[in-house]
């Protein structure tokens, strides 16, 4: 029995499955350590580390509503960024000029986003109007009405509290003062304390119904490689004014949509309509509905970031968010969603947006222009989608 | 001394964990029709595809004789260039391109100054079509002619390359009997000329009816090769050799038990062509199916059977459907699929790659798929549930894989019919529509799908299956209805029906 178990109970450590498997995040490591030596040291600096998940924390963000789109069949939408500027304007004006009520205009903004949204998955969903052209109309509508509101000018807020709500740094009594600030490690060692625990109940679970195991190896080594990546994070935010509210939003998005595309049967539709639309409609399964939700959904994220661009920049421009989407996009097929749909997953396309992040972040602290960024991205992007498709060639997908 | 056009030597192929050709043997003589015959996964494609080039040399041993010399080709043009033609399953003609521009793709008519020459490409391209009888303009689009036409023009290109040697995968697959013994008959109208044709085909009694020998391969491995007129060439005999022991029934018994009470009515069902809506698809259809009963639907191609099985099921096709709906006598109004799954209606679809299962995800993901909400609790899925369910199917349906988490593109297509039938049976249906269950998988996974069909009625449910092999509606079903461009031709009791009853009930109709 328990021989058997040790022949099949346990996946043997594949080197090239891993290597395949986990190529991303690999290559996450090998960027991050080459930009550390190019940058002497600066990238691991607390603050930089901080500012790169509230930098792109908007990115992040988007790609969540963005890989939805491309699971439906590898359609995007070119519209967030216009949504960006469009609501961002809204909210400025509102709370700038108008002196409304914050709450309200936040409600106001998020409503406005889904509605947004709602219009574009109307026509996609069940009018069956490409994505592309739906969206690329959207595009110049909405970035027409958001200079419109903002009247061509640029509109900055003020408001304390509006600011606070998206981008203000945690402060726990007790925990932190002003001289130290001790949350984030906090937070960080309840959170691996999770992932051991999630970890072990896993493979007891697994254990107990005589399921195929991966090795212990590998199982526990992720777990205390990510640990230890989250740890190393925390000890660097106790260094720099601790955890931003932006963050908090950024990886509650990041959660709900992971759990929603990997646990529930609604997230499992999106994979279906990506993997073969005609039997998932003869599966029962409403398609036009599918679509419809992933781009109205995307105008609810793409308002939400609209705010936090407003709150963590200060002040919308009819430019504000100019090709915001093409790093959403770019994210998800760096992070391995695939461009004919049905492929993709939430880890997945953070890592591809935290690649990104990092070249963007290495190439500004060396002081390499944006025309070079504009290449290596370009670079970056080609490169990762090629290595993709090569690799499931070989493989026989 | 017999001409011998091609042979093939001791040819071994492996891919990555399995022998898919072990020391295979195959002799072709000049103007014969050699038919390949195999179950599923025998390794009749992979043959063929180390015969055309497709799989270069250096990915298998053994050696090719064509024409006394050998040959060692790198790439399909090479053989193609030696005369070697190959026709696969799937057409690989573009829809939206005409027939002559489908016929030289690749190999365009140009000009002294580089550019196509569309009179003379349209010429050429008459002219083979005349070859395979083809009376349409060579300027038509591949769309609008029918699947028969399409494998003609295949055909023609063929001819257009100088065939010598034509190799025909499956080609009267998605046939009706009409159209695929045309197809035949041009073939062995062809070897009278002196073309060369190796068939691979499931269809035993075209291989009766056409071929000159019959090579049978199993697990890789040539069995042997069976000549007309020497030796027993019967479909029983063809049997034998390909599941290595004989058959002596194709279809398993069942005791005939059909309950009184009505499981589905349907009455003056008329739908209507999605996009010409004037085209009437269906003209007032009425037939119904009891409990416990199985009933088939026979038909040529394009004779309305799939539409009116798919605009039954939910209104998955047509427009302006009327015509009434009773499921266990009561009168029912189903808008959506999603509301015939509910009402314990399954439609098991035609073509099961592109509507039926999605083949880039596991058995799991499918198997579940048409009611996830059985392996869910507010939404979210129980993944333990999920597989055990998944595994229960993948049992009871007798579908070969190693695990439930395996690739349902990688299956056989016999296993992924399996799979697919475990899916809708996971839905627990009271009415079963199969939809051409056995199109394409071999005598044994037929067999596999029969007896699931007889326990389904066993249990006191409904079958509806439309096929286009007579013989299986005749050894299947209790009552046969017959049905001829959108109309219902006849009924028949399936006791005292034949091919010929059928045929007459089809052919009545059109005069």
């Amino acid at each position: 029995m328990s021989k058997q178990k040790g022949k099949q109970g346990e996946a043997q450590f594949n080197l090239g499955a891993f290597l395949t498997k986990y190529s991303m995040v690999i290559a996450l490591v090998a960027v991050f350590i080459l930009f550390y030596f190019l940058t002497g040291g600066r990238l691991l600096y607390a603050q930089n580390m901080s500012n790169l998940l509230l930098q792109n924390g908007y990115v992040l963000v988007m790609a969540c509503g963005m890989l939805l789109c491309i699971l439906t069949g590898g359609n995007i939408d070119l519209s967030v960024g216009s949504v960006i500027c469009m609501v961002g304007g809204v909210a400025a004006v509102l709370i700038t000029n108008k002196g409304c009520n914050i709450y309200l205009a936040i409600v106001i903004c998020l409503a406005l986003g889904i509605a947004a949204g709602i219009w574009q998955g109307f026509w996609i969903g069940y009018m069956r109007i490409p994505p592309f052209i739906t969206t690329l109309g959207g595009m110049f509508i909405f970035r027409g009405i958001g200079r419109l509101v903002l009247n061509s000018k640029t509109v900055s807020v003020q408001d304390a509290s509006f600011l606070n709500i998206f981008t203000a740094y945690i402060k726990i009594p007790g925990l932190d003062t002003d001289t130290r600030i001790l949350s984030p490690f906090v937070v960080g060692i309840l959170a691996v304390a999770f992932i051991l625990y999630s970890t072990v109940s896993t493979r007891a679970n697994k254990a107990k119904k005589g399921y195929r195991q991966n090795s212990a190896v590998a199982d526990f080594g992720r777990a205390a490689l990510i640990s230890a990546a989250l740890l190393a994070y925390c000890y660097l935010l106790c260094q720099y004014k601790g955890i931003s509210v932006m963050l908090v939003w950024v990886v509650v998005i990041c959660l709900i949509y992971h759990f929603i595309t990997s646990k529930t049967a609604f997230g499992r539709y999106f994979y279906a309509v990506g993997g073969n639309e005609k039997a998932t409609q003869l599966s029962g399964i409403n398609t036009n509905k599918v679509y419809f939700i992933a781009y109205a959904n995307m105008g609810f994220l793409a308002g939400l970031c609209g705010l936090l661009c407003l709150a963590r920049i200060g002040s919308v421009n009819g430019a504000t968010g100019t090709s915001f989407e093409m790093d959403a996009i770019g994210s998800c097929f760096i992070g391995g969603a695939s461009a004919y749909g049905g492929v993709g997953t939430v880890p997945g396309v953070i890592i591809g947006a935290l690649l990104l992040g990092v070249i963007n972040m290495g190439m500004s602290i060396m002081g390499i222009g944006d025309s070079w960024q504009y290449v290596v991205k370009g670079g970056v992007l080609l490169v990762a989608v090629i290595f993709d498709v090569v690799s499931n060639r070989k493989s026989g997908k | 001394m017999a001409d011998i056009i091609l042979e093939m030597k001791s040819i071994t192929k492996e891919f990555p964990g399995v022998k898919a050709l072990d020391n295979v043997n195959l002799v072709v003589e000049r103007g014969e029709i050699h038919a390949l015959i195999g179950e599923n996964g025998a390794g009749k494609s992979t043959l063929m595809n180390v015969l055309s080039g497709t799989y270069p040399f250096g990915t298998y041993t053994g050696d090719i004789y064509y024409n006394g010399e050998i040959c060692q080709f790198k790439t399909l043009k090479d053989s193609e260039e030696k005369g070697i033609v190959i026709i696969h399953q799937e057409l690989a003609l573009i829809p939206l391109l005409t027939i002559g521009e489908n016929m030289f793709l690749g190999n365009e008519k140009k000009n002294k100054f580089g550019y196509i020459d569309w009179d003379l490409t349209n010429n050429e391209a008459e002219k083979h079509m005349k070859q395979v009888g083809l009376n349409e303009s060579a300027q038509t689009l591949i769309k609008d002619i029918g699947t028969g036409k399409q494998q003609l023009v295949e055909i023609a290109k063929a001819f257009s390359k100088n065939v010598k040697l034509l190799i025909l995968d499956e080609p009267t697959s998605s046939l009706n009997d009409e159209d695929a013994k045309m197809l035949l008959d041009l073939l062995m109208e062809f070897k009278k000329n002196g073309l060369t044709s190796i068939i691979i085909t499931h269809k035993l009694n075209e291989i009766i009816y056409c071929a000159d020998k019959a090579t049978i391969i199993r697990d890789g491995s040539t069995i042997e090769t069976l000549v007309k007129g020497v030796d027993d060439f019967s479909e029983d005999r063809i049997i034998k050799g390909m599941v290595g022991r004989p058959m002596d029934d194709r279809f398993p018994a069942r005791e005939h038990r059909v309950l009184p009470e009505v499981g589905l009515e349907v009455k003056n069902w008329t739908v209507y062509h999605p996009l010409y809506h004037e085209k009437i698809v269906d003209n007032d259809v009425s037939f119904h199916v009891n409990k416990g009963e199985v009933i088939g639907f026979s038909g040529l191609q394009g004779a309305g059977r799939t539409e009116l099985a798919m605009s039954i099921f939910g209104k998955s096709y047509g427009t302006n459907i009327s015509g009434e709906l009773y499921l266990n006598g009561e009168k029912v109004d189903l808008k959506n699929p999603e509301q015939a799954i509910a009402h314990g209606l399954a439609y098991v679809t035609e073509d099961r790659k592109t509507n039926g299962l999605i083949l880039g995800e596991s058995i799991r993901f499918n198997t579940t798929l048409a009611r996830l909400d059985k392996v869910c609790s507010r939404g979210v899925i129980d993944t333990t549930a999920e597989k055990n369910v998944a595994e229960e199917m993948t049992e009871a349906m007798g579908t070969k894989t190693p695990s439930v988490e395996q690739r349902i593109g990688n299956l056989s297509g016999g296993n992924q019919q399996k799979a697919l039938l475990g899916k809708w049976m996971f839905t627990e249906p009271d009415v079963l529509i199969l939809d051409e269950p056995t199109r394409g998988i071999d005598v044994g996974a037929k067999y596999d799908i029969y007896c699931l069909i007889n326990k389904m009625v066993g249990d006191g449910k409904s079958v509806i299956m439309i096929s286009s092999e007579m013989p299986e509606l005749i050894g299947m079903c209790d009552r046969i209805y017959v049905m001829n461009e959108g109309v219902l031709r006849g009924e028949l009791d399936a006791k005292e029906a034949t091919q010929e009853k059928i045929m007459s009930y089809i052919i009545s109709a059109e005069n």
